[in-house]
């Protein structure tokens, strides 16, 4: 994020939106997520069913929340306390949806223009005209769109949007269906349009590819929250993580279920299975109550015996030790907490903390030694 | 020839005011949530199912001298509502309502709701979105409606002969004629009108079924009738 001298000149879509849904016949669902968008593309990136599109729908007004708050520039569009909640007609808020919601009566000019009937005719005609070249469906503008092409129709969708001046854009999937090159020359002049205009473009997408194509700002939601933001890098790591523990050969991979979520803190509780083991992980693709699997190195597992105060690491789990077995130079501790963990030790340690089978200890985990797998 | 101009007449009448006053009565029926819903969209339906003679019945009741209808029309205009053109118009649309309203509610439905959002987020207000986006893409269901009451006017006789009576150039429309003839044997003349009143139902309806298939096949979706399922 930038300074605060530019977060306050910048246009910046602030969201922060709750919404619960008990729909009959399917599990609830909650939205809970706060946003903050800086100027150009940034990606929303999760699983369908994610809560992506109704956060959309949200800040586009045609969702009301149950709570939060939502401003562009400072301009508060919705706000549960002040009871305010401005209507979409009047939040300049441009939506382009998956199935792009063309007019199918109207040619792509009168799709176009249809934001602009209230401006002077010529002011909308100089207006239409430009857009229309800019997305490069000039030819195009007398056609209706069941007679143009798919990556026509999604310019002509864009083009419509844009036109009215909007002060934020929010793309749904808008690209879906196009092969990359052709997707990648209209984001191209999505950019190029808003270079001069700087207003924040929110794009949701639900694949890897995209997000790895367009290689910008990433916001990865699932189940209705927030689980990581930043480079498209560091937020698809989270997911990688998986396949890396079982390639990786993690010694200990426990399963458990997932106890609560500590956004704020960056972690979540997990209890293990089979005990009343809680440890602490980072946070990750999950919601509470989810089933999970966390993987640890026998080699990241700190042993004391006696109780370890005034830690920095969060998790110290009391166990006894069941079998210890040299091999070579290293010696395999078996500790029974309620689950069985793995630890890893050097013989000299195992001499000086004169481990034997049946002595209580305490192991010692980091909460970044804790790697994090869905099941 | 008086029976069959008067028909027309009526059915012309009543086709009119229910366009007007059934698109937005289906368009509140299409989009409003209110709960009690269920209660306005079963009146609207009852006419499909209510014997002519129940409704007329009521209606003659209500616009009679001492029903309240009747007193109001009393006041204004001077003279009863009972075997008047006027009245068998208000029976005639209370009796084609829901052949007006249920093709209308049924085409504002099927308009993706996506395009309302995408006009609702250009700016439009209800207003501009239902004459630009809803009632274009709802053409087929206007034509339906218009053609249904106009054809279903025509050809009702219980209601008529209940409110209207049998005043030749006021209330006796083609049906009651039809029957008058039979009831005095004059079984030519009798299926003179029939025949006509045959033919152009026919026209009317093979003209409902070919614009059916020409925009239905543009817009991809088809017309209601009443013998199609929700």
């Amino acid at each position: 994020m930038d300074t605060v001298d530019s977060q306050v000149n910048a246009p910046m879509l602030a969201a922060r939106v709750q919404l619960q849904r008990n729909p009959a016949g399917s599990a609830h669902f909650e939205l809970d997520v706060s946003l903050q968008i800086s100027p150009g593309i940034t990606i929303l990136f999760g699983p369908s069913g994610a809560g992506k599109s109704t956060l959309l729908d949200c800040i586009a007004g045609l969702v009301r929340p149950h709570k939060g708050r939502i401003s562009v520039s400072g301009e508060i569009l919705f706000d549960s306390q002040l009871g305010l909640n401005r209507p979409p007609q009047t939040r300049r808020v441009a939506y382009v949806f998956q199935t792009l919601a063309l007019f199918p009566h109207m040619t792509a000019e009168q799709n176009v223009a249809y934001g602009l009937e209230d401006l002077p005719d010529q002011e909308c005609s100089a207006r239409v005209d430009e857009i229309l070249k800019a997305f490069r469906v000039d030819t195009l503008r007398n056609r209706r769109p069941p007679e143009i092409s798919g990556g026509e129709r999604q310019r002509v969708a864009l083009a419509r949007s844009l036109v009215t001046q909007p002060r934020v854009l929010l793309l749904d999937e808008p690209l879906t269906g196009l092969d990359s090159e052709l997707k990648s020359a209209i984001v191209d002049d999505l950019r190029a349009w808003n270079t001069a205009r700087r207003i924040p473009i929110l794009y949701v997408t639900h694949t890897r590819e995209e997000v790895d194509a367009l290689g910008e700002r990433v916001i990865a939601m699932d189940h209705g929250r927030v689980v990581s933001e930043g480079l498209p890098m560091d937020v698809l790591e989270a997911p990688r993580r998986k396949r890396l523990a079982q390639a990786a050969g993690f010694e200990n991979l426990l399963s458990g279920t997932v106890v609560d979520l500590r956004e704020a803190d960056g972690v979540m509780r997990v209890r293990l299975n089979e005990s009343l083991c809680e440890i602490e992980v980072p946070l990750g693709y999950a919601t509470a109550g989810d089933r999970v699997v966390v993987a640890i190195r026998a080699g990241d597992i700190l042993l004391a015996t006696t109780p370890p105060h005034d830690l920095s690491a969060r998790n110290v789990i009391e166990g006894r030790i069941v079998a210890l077995e040299t091999r070579g130079t290293l010696v395999r501790a078996r500790v029974d907490c309620g689950v069985e963990f793995i630890v890893h030790l050097t013989p000299g340690a195992t001499r000086s903390l004169e481990l034997a089978e049946g002595r209580r200890v305490w192991l010692v985990l980091k909460t970044h030694s804790c790697h994090f797998v869905q099941e | 020839m008086d029976a069959l101009l008067l028909s027309l007449r009526l059915a012309l009448c009543v086709s009119a005011i229910l366009l007007a006053g059934g698109l937005p009565l289906a368009y509140w029926l299409a989009y409003s949530n209110w709960r009690g819903k269920f209660l306005l969209e079963a009146v609207v339906a009852l006419p499909l199912v209510l014997p002519p003679t129940v409704l007329g019945f009521y209606v003659l009741v209500a616009m009679g001298p001492r029903g309240p209808l009747g007193k109001l029309w009393q006041t204004f205009f001077g003279h009863g509502m009972a075997f008047t053109f006027e009245g068998l118009v208000l029976a005639s649309v209370l009796y084609s309502l829901p052949f007006a309203v249920q093709p209308l509610i049924a085409s504002f439905e099927s308009v993706d709701r996506k395009l309302l959002d995408a006009s609702a987020v250009l700016g439009a207000g209800r207003l501009k979105t239902f004459w630009r986006v809803i009632l274009p893409l709802s053409i087929p269901g206007v034509v339906t409606a218009l053609v249904l009451s106009f054809a279903h006017t025509l050809g009702e006789f219980g209601v008529v002969l209940m409110v209207g009576g049998n005043l030749p150039g006021i209330t006796r429309t083609v049906s009651i004629d039809i029957y008058d003839r039979v009831q005095s044997l004059d079984y030519e003349a009798a299926n003179r009108m029939a025949l006509v009143l045959l033919v152009i139902s026919f026209a009317v309806l093979s003209l409902v079924y070919a614009v059916n298939r020409r925009v239905g096949r543009q817009l991809g979706r088809r017309l209601w009738t009443p013998w199609t399922a929700r």
